[in-house]
């Protein structure tokens, strides 16, 4: 569903992702953890189009199309999420308005029917509700004055209304308690287990695996991604750490 | 009307016309800009005026001068958008007695070589009386937008509280915005407060935005009609909120951004 191919990236003139290769079937959830500096963010960002992420080799297939060569905008539409480990705050635009411009954006390139305002309120208030977020919030202007986890929720909230194929997940557990982990968790879990959909869930804890159960684990670290295999390596690197899981490698 | 010989032209060198277009008032009318409308809100009432000033000719100006006085109590609220001609100009001085109110949300937006421009002059002469004026301007292409807000507190009108706020978005390189805010304060029992920001399209936003599928033009458009929205938020009546909204934006669409 998602095949990245010796991808390099450079910021600034600073190479980051150095030749990374990794491939996630449709229905799978696949977990990248590495150290921190180790490029997890710049994949998340090269996939979804951000401005300076300048993609200087490799190739990203997206369900058989050329996912570099269409514009950030473009990718949404065919069916990338990117969860924002940092979500942008948008005063003046409520989580209504943009969610409704988004969606029907999204379904106009897809030439699908925009969805009226009723419809379109029912379906947040379902997803709302999902993330037990309350309506309220929605109505509020996107993430302004919103705590870090209530922005994280936000986030899943957005994506349980837009209904990506795939979603890239940047560190969605940072900045959440024990208990909004598990409301996330499981959100990402309803909204986006299905045999035809997919994940990669960037995190560096094992916590949001445990909800989240990862069908594949890799090691982004240098750029690269140095070791693949089954949730058991996640359980690893939390009982010994990056250095001693990777000097085995 | 007095005759045109006895009317002074004002010129770039007067404070209050120093960053108007000077081909247009060394051109225009003498009497045209000397001229003042006027409008007396009786004690306890309110006035308001709602207006778009747009023309799609890039050539004319407009200089549009209104002195009001404000008594006891009463409200006078202007809600103004410059969006087109070559110069557009509009001036409030407003006197304000005891207890009064004076509201102004005003935009200006422009591309090409416009010039538009707000300078208001509010006078604080009684006690008890209060002002809130807004004003964003967006611009691109190589176009100004200038506000010049004096606010004037008299010796005894203490408890005065004045507020003036301007931010300017430019979307290009080129465009230019001026902001002079003059305080003159004579009494000592006031709360005055100004604000100005100059600044470019949040490019965090409008990247957040597209990577949810919203392209860049609805992006930009969404993100200046949140930024111009504070200049009408005073304004109560909804439907004439988001007519004025509504052709302000019309302002953006046709360019090239």
């Amino acid at each position: 569903m998602l095949k990245i191919e010796n991808l390099h990236t450079e910021i600034d003139g600073k190479a980051i992702l150095k030749g990374l290769s990794l491939e996630v079937k449709a229905g799978e959830v696949h977990a990248i953890m590495g150290p921190n500096g180790a490029g997890k963010s710049t994949l998340s960002y090269a996939l979804g189009g951000r401005p300076n992420y300048d993609v200087t080799a490799g190739s990203v297939t997206f369900r058989d199309q050329d996912l570099l060569a269409l514009d950030p905008h473009e990718r949404a539409s065919a069916g990338l999420f990117l969860g924002f480990q940092y979500p942008v705050e948008i005063p003046g635009v409520s989580n209504v308005q943009f969610l409704r411009e988004a969606l029907n954006a999204q379904r106009a390139a897809r030439g699908e029917d925009p969805l009226t305002g009723g419809e379109f309120l029912k379906l947040a208030k379902a997803k709302a509700g999902l993330l037990k977020l309350d309506m309220e919030m929605l109505k509020r202007q996107v993430n302004v004055g919103f705590s870090g986890g209530e922005k994280k929720r936000a986030e899943m909230v957005q994506m349980g209304i837009l209904d990506p194929k795939f979603a890239v997940l940047d560190e969605t557990d940072s900045g959440l308690d024990i208990d909004a982990l598990r409301v996330v968790g499981e959100g990402i879990n309803s909204i986006m287990r299905a045999p035809d959909k997919g994940v990669l869930l960037i995190t560096h804890y094992q916590r949001l695996l445990d909800v989240v159960k990862p069908d594949r684990v890799s090691i982004l670290a240098g750029g690269r991604i140095v070791e693949t295999g089954g949730p058991e390596l996640a359980l690893r690197l939390e009982d010994e750490g990056y250095d001693a899981v990777m000097a085995d490698a | 009307m007095p005759e045109a010989a006895e009317l002074e032209r004002p010129t770039i060198r007067d404070e209050a016309w120093r960053y108007a277009d000077s081909d247009f008032i060394a051109s225009a009318d003498v009497a045209l800009l000397n001229d003042w409308r006027t409008i007396s809100v009786p004690a306890g009432e309110t006035v308001r005026e709602v207006q778009s000033h747009l023309t799609d000719d890039g050539a004319s100006g407009m200089v549009d001068r209104l002195r009001v006085h404000v008594g006891a109590g009463g409200r006078f609220e202007a809600f103004v958008t410059l969006g087109g001609g070559k110069y557009q100009r509009a001036e409030i001085e407003v006197t304000l007695e005891e207890g009064a109110h004076f509201e102004f949300g005003g935009v200006t937006v422009g591309g090409g070589d416009r010039r538009q421009e707000f300078v208001t002059r509010t006078i604080h002469a009684h006690p008890n009386a209060t002002s809130n004026q807004v004003v964003r301007a967006v611009h691109w292409g190589q176009a100004t937008g200038n506000y010049l807000g004096r606010i004037e507190v008299a010796r005894d009108a203490q408890k005065t509280d004045a507020a003036q706020n301007f931010r300017a978005l430019l979307l290009e390189k080129g465009a230019t915005a001026n902001a002079k805010p003059e305080l003159e304060i004579f009494a000592d029992d006031v709360l005055c407060a100004h604000g100005a920001a100059i600044g470019q399209l949040d490019e965090q936003a409008a990247y957040y935005m597209a990577a949810r599928g919203i392209p860049p033009h609805l992006a930009k458009k969404l993100l200046v009609q949140a930024f111009i929205g504070d200049a009408f938020v005073a304004l109560s009546d909804a439907a004439d909120r988001e007519m004025m909204l509504e052709r302000a934006l019309e302002q953006l669409e046709g360019t090239a951004l």
